[in-house]
Formats: C-alpha cells, sequence, structure tokens
C-alpha cells in the first residue's frame, strides 16, 4: 500500500511538469503584446515594460523562463499578477468557496442522485424508473449555462426562493442554487449510473445466496445488494469532486460565485498569465491528489482490487 | 398428463413416516419475451431423513428450477410456480406468506450452489457471511456469531480457520471456497440440504473431497440431502435414490444401484451408455444424438421421442406418465418393461 502510494505520487511529477509547461507556455508564447492595454489608452513607458519583462523573464528563452518559473513555484512562490497583487494569496481567497460549492454540489449528487437511482433500480419499469430515465436524459441534453440562467430566472429572481446570486457572501445557503445547477449533470449521471448498477446486482448469484440464507429483504437489498453496487457510483461521485475543485467558470460566472473559476475567467479575459498559470498547477494538483484518493477509496471497497 | 400419485408414496421401510419434504406435481415457467417456456412440468418427489435424493440431468432439464422453486428463490418475474405444493414436514411452503417462508430458508432447507465464487458476496470476509446466519436468525453477538463460524469453518476443515475468517472469498481456492459455502447452509443445523452441483466448478480429487464432506455432515446430522448433478459418477457412491429428470418432468427414478444396473428408460440408458469406460477404451463413444426440446415448445407425445432409438407411433402421439414398473421402480416410457428387459430393438429408420 505504502509502495503504491508512493509510485503513484512520483507519477504525478512527470503530469505536473508537463502540464505546467504546456500552460505556461501557451500563456506567453501566444502572438501579440502582453503590455497592450495594459497602461489605458496609453502605451506603458519603457520603464514599466522593461520592470515586467524583468520581473516576469519574458527575454530569456521560454525553456529557461519556465525553468525559473518552477524554481519559483518550488519554494511555494506562485507570483505576482501585474497589478502585483500576491497569486498565493488570491488563490487561498477563492478556494474556500469553490471548495464549498463543490461540496454542495456533491451533496446533491449523492442525495438525489443516488436515492432516484435507488428508486428507479428497485422498481424496473415503473412510473418512477420511468421518470427518472427521462427527466435524467432531459438534465443530461440542456447545456449547464442554460439550467443555471432559467432556475436563476425563476427559483432566484421570479419567485425569490433562493439568492440569484451569491456575491462576496458565499454561505451554504446562497450556495444552494448554483450547487444544485453545478451538479445538475452529474446528478443525472449518477442516478443513472446507481439504477443500472443496482439493477445489475439484484440478479447476482450472491444476491441469491443471500435470499437463500433465509436474510429479510431489507437486508438482502440494504447490505448485499448495495454495498455491491455503490462502488461504481461512489467512484465516480470522487473523480468528479476531484474535477468540481478545478472551480466552475461557467456555474460561478452566472451566480457571481467568488471561487476559482471565476477567478481564472477573469485572468483569461485580462490576460494575466502568472495568475493562470499558478491557479492551473493548483487544480492539477488537487485534481491529481483526489484521484489518487478515489483509487484507495476503490480499493477499500472492493477488496478484490489490491494495491499491493 | 397423468399426475404420478404413485411416485410420491413413501419407500415401503418409511411408510407411515411423515417425510421430510414432499414436492407434488410442481410446475414452474419463465414468462420470457420469446414464450412462455415450461421448466418444470409436474415434477414429484420424496425425501425422508438421512435420505440423499440425486436428481439428474443435463442442462436445461429443470433440475435447479425445481430446487429454486423449493427454496423459494426463483427469480420472480420471470419465473412463476404455477402448480403443485412443496410440504415440508407437512407444512406446504407454497402456501405461506412470504416472511413466514423465509423463517424456513436457512434454517429448515438450505442450499450450496454451483459456482461458490460469484455465490459469495466479494465484499464481506468469509466469516462475517457465515457468521450473519447466527447474527440475523439467532440475534447471536457479533463476537459469538464470528466464534461460531470459525468453530464451522474447522468443520469443514479449513485450514488456519481462525486466521482466515477475516479473508475474502476471492483469496480461497474453489475448493476451500465451496466450504465456506457448505458451512454457511449447515450453520443453523438444517434438516434438507440442496446442493446444486456443489462439485461441477472444481477440478476432480477435490470433487472427491467435497462429496465426501457432504457425505459425512449428511450421516452426522442425519440431513436430508438432495443432490443435484449431471454426473453420473458423482451420484453412484453416495445417493441413496435417483430421479432422472428431462424436459422439466421426471423420467425415471429408482434407487441408486438398480439404476446402474438395468435402466428402465431410453433416456437413462443413453445416458449411461455415454459414461467413458476403461473396459470400452479405443471404441467409439456412444451420446444421445439432437439436443433437449425447446421449453417454450415442447412436442406432443412423449419429449424425448426426437432423440430416442426405441420410438415407436404411440410415442408421437400419448405422453407416457411415470408408472411403477416393477416395485419401487418408476419409469415415464411406453416401453418401460421392455427396456428394462433389454427386450427392446431399435426402431427402423
Amino acid at each position: 500500500m505504502g509502495r503504491y502510494v508512493t509510485r503513484r505520487l512520483l507519477q504525478m511529477i512527470p503530469v505536473v511538469i508537463g502540464t505546467t509547461f504546456i500552460i505556461y507556455a501557451l500563456v506567453w508564447a501566444l502572438p501579440g503584446d502582453p503590455f497592450a492595454g495594459r497602461c489605458g489608452a496609453r502605451p506603458c513607458p519603457p520603464a514599466y515594460v522593461q520592470a515586467m519583462t524583468d520581473k516576469y523573464n519574458l527575454d530569456d528563452p521560454l525553456p529557461i523562463a519556465y525553468v525559473k518559473y518552477l524554481g519559483s513555484l518550488l519554494q511555494g512562490d506562485f507570483g505576482e499578477t501585474f497589478q502585483g497583487l500576491s497569486v498565493g494569496e488570491e488563490l487561498l481567497r477563492a478556494y474556500p468557496t469553490t471548495v464549498k460549492l463543490a461540496l454542495v454540489a456533491i451533496a446533491f449528487e449523492i442525495l438525489i442522485g443516488i436515492g432516484a437511482g435507488i428508486l428507479a433500480g428497485l422498481r424496473r419499469g415503473s412510473f418512477i424508473d420511468n421518470l427518472v430515465l427521462v427527466s435524467t436524459l432531459v438534465v443530461v441534453s440542456i447545456p449547464v449555462f442554460v439550467i443555471g440562467s432559467v432556475l436563476q430566472l425563476f427559483l432566484g429572481m421570479r419567485w425569490g426562493i433562493f439568492p440569484a446570486t451569491v456575491g462576496g457572501d458565499a454561505s451554504l445557503y446562497n450556495l444552494i442554487l448554483p450547487g444544485f445547477v453545478l451538479a445538475s449533470l452529474s446528478l443525472a449521471y449518477v442516478a443513472r449510473l446507481t439504477r443500472t448498477s443496482l439493477a445489475e446486482n439484484r440478479r447476482a448469484d450472491y444476491v441469491r445466496t443471500a435470499i437463500a440464507k433465509g436474510l429479510p429483504q431489507r437486508r438482502v437489498i440494504g447490505i448485499h445488494t448495495m454495498r455491491n453496487s455503490l462502488i461504481p457510483v461512489i467512484t465516480f461521485i470522487g473523480a468528479d469532486f476531484g474535477a468540481l475543485l478545478g472551480g466552475a467558470i461557467v456555474t460561478e460566472g452566472i451566480f457571481n460565485v467568488p471561487g476559482v473559476g471565476n477567478l481564472i475567467f477573469r485572468s483569461i479575459t485580462t490576460r494575466d498569465g502568472v495568475m493562470v498559470t499558478g491557479a492551473v498547477t493548483v487544480l492539477v494538483l488537487v485534481f491529481l491528489l483526489v484521484n489518487l484518493l478515489v483509487d484507495l477509496i476503490y480499493g477499500w471497497l472492493d477488496p478484490r482490487i489490491s494495491h499491493g | 398428463m397423468a399426475t404420478t400419485e404413485a411416485g410420491i408414496a413413501p419407500r415401503p421401510d418409511q411408510a407411515g413416516l411423515t417425510p421430510l419434504l414432499e414436492v407434488e406435481d410442481l410446475r414452474v415457467e419463465f414468462r420470457t419475451r420469446d414464450g412462455v417456456a415450461k421448466a418444470v412440468n409436474g415434477v414429484s418427489y420424496t425425501l425422508h431423513e438421512g435420505e440423499t435424493l440425486a436428481v439428474l440431468g443435463e442442462s436445461g432439464s429443470g433440475k435447479s428450477v425445481t430446487a429454486q422453486a423449493i427454496m423459494g428463490i426463483l427469480d420472480t418475474p420471470p419465473g412463476f410456480v404455477t402448480g403443485g405444493s412443496v410440504r415440508f414436514r407437512g407444512q406446504d411452503l407454497l402456501a405461506l406468506p412470504d416472511d413466514e417462508r423465509r423463517a424456513y430458508r436457512g434454517r429448515s432447507i438450505a442450499m450450496i450452489f454451483q459456482d461458490a465464487l460469484s455465490a459469495l458476496n466479494p465484499v464481506f470476509p468469509v466469516g462475517w457471511q457465515i457468521a450473519e446466519m447466527y447474527r440475523v436468525h439467532e440475534g447471536m453477538s457479533k463476537k459469538d456469531a464470528k466464534n461460531r463460524a470459525i468453530e464451522l469453518m474447522e468443520q469443514v476443515h479449513i485450514p488456519a480457520a481462525r486466521e482466515r475468517a477475516g479473508d475474502y472469498p476471492h483469496q480461497f481456492s474453489g475448493g476451500m471456497r465451496q466450504r465456506i459455502m457448505i458451512a454457511m447452509a449447515i450453520a443453523l443445523d438444517p434438516d434438507v440440504l440442496i446442493a446444486d452441483e456443489p462439485t461441477t466448478a472444481l477440478d476432480v480429487t477435490v470433487q472427491a473431497q467435497i462429496m465426501q464432506l457432504l457425505a459425512d455432515l449428511q450421516r452426522e446430522r442425519n440431513m436430508g440431502l438432495i443432490l443435484i448433478t449431471h454426473d453420473l459418477g458423482v451420484v453412484a457412491d453416495v445417493a441413496d435414490k435417483i430421479e432422472v429428470m428431462y424436459s422439466g418432468r421426471i423420467m425415471e427414478q429408482a434407487p441408486v444401484h438398480d439404476i446402474y444396473a438395468s435402466p428402465a428408460h431410453p433416456y437413462t440408458k443413453g445416458l449411461l451408455e455415454s459414461i467413458p469406460r476403461v473396459d470400452l477404451k479405443g471404441q467409439e463413444l456412444s451420446a444421445i444424438k439432437g439436443l433437449p426440446p425447446n421449453l417454450t415448445n415442447i412436442p406432443a407425445g412423449c419429449e424425448f421421442r426426437p432423440r430416442c432409438p426405441y420410438a415407436r407411433d404411440i410415442c408421437k402421439e400419448q405422453r407416457p406418465a411415470l408408472a411403477e414398473v416393477v416395485p419401487g421402480r418408476f419409469s415415464a416410457c411406453h416401453f418401460a418393461q421392455e427396456v428394462l428387459d433389454g427386450d427392446i430393438e431399435p426402431a427402423q429408420q
């Protein structure tokens, strides 16, 4: 187990280097003047250009500039934006909101997704089953920005049930609506995955054994069937959590959530390269770590998978 | 079709005693998209304490489905019991509501399945799965139940039972897994044990050990054992009585030694002739021609007629009922006496 984790952690090094290099190269090697429009309507003064060029090693060849950047990253220094803001601090400010939003979304996936999947899977062909199938199909077919805008309009503005935007106050209550929108797509997948997995396992030989053992119905389903059925579902939700921690640009944009997605979106539009590279590096790391965690959980849920 | 009253009569030496298990005119069908498959068509048999009944037949003959109907573990839908009764010590199990019937499962009638790897739950330790019997049925504490489970694992000769109780099914060999299945089945000391092809998935040496274990346990506990198999070799040593099934019906029923010596049904005869024998080494192995009938469309007349070397005109028109040929022996063939005496020539075709 320890060796497995070490190996996986070591495998992350090339992945992190590769992804950060690509992002770094994309951000800085793009054609165009990084200082265009930076100083209002006038061209920037030469002294400012010189200072910034030195600060971001823009005169160095790309690989060397990248290595210098990586060097400061390793010391925990994410650098400063053009405005002189610390990237590290900005990320630290935005991240808790994104984590909170992701947790709200995951809660919806578990409660509604798994719940609907179980109801549908236990009664295949019933009204509930068809309702779940059709409604998840609808959700999967509609782009998130449509669902988000529609729910914002009705639940948020017309009926005023939930706050329409989040703004500076990212309380759990404010995050309910964006969390639900963010979860909607995965929620549909979770429901369908649970349904299929459950229906498949209900016919499994070991379920027949459990019945033959004279166990009560609720134990046959609640323990023997469920435990096996939820393995793929939990794995999916775990991987989805990793993805959600990467911020949700569209949803955070619609509901004005001050999270990482919003931060990255603003940085891209203002061509703030340092912020983009810094944020993406963190996201890659988080995604890799969460995935490692999911694989470990998978091994724990299913003893047949060994990480020896 | 005539019922098989004669077939369920208790054996003479036990007349007067209520049999442990009486299956009478059991009928099961599967309602599928392709039609209704009549898997079991009027099966009757009885089982007494300490008796071993072998149910023999090829795949699709209805032997496992009969057992599942007795246990009440048919997949419903598509499987439905459409008639007959299953009486355990006189109580008709089919007439009981679900929760009362559940009380019989595991406690009175237990079952062992063919493939222990898929029949055991892959995500729970084996000791836990055995202990579950005690925890659920007898409300035992976790610790006591686990200790009982370990005792049972020792009884079925699993080495280092205490250490291995925490292991998962995939960590055991096929034979050990089947022993765990057996331990789980005998946990509550059931009166009837149904073993559905318990050795089919195992290699030959392990097969013998498992059969020996079953035979020992049966003798110690005086259980009634229903042994479902397609392997005539497995049956010979342990069974008292044999039911030969074909197309959802019993074709022949007899004490084990009689049937080996002189079959009274062409199907049994065909089965026996298709066993490889040392003294016939080098000669072509005889096989039963053709395939079992499609259960959604069983032909009129005798089910075995299309494959029967002795088929005559009457076999096309009339389905032979299971009838007594000589005392204690039953066969569903128009020419049972002739087959028994070896006094019939293959039909000209």
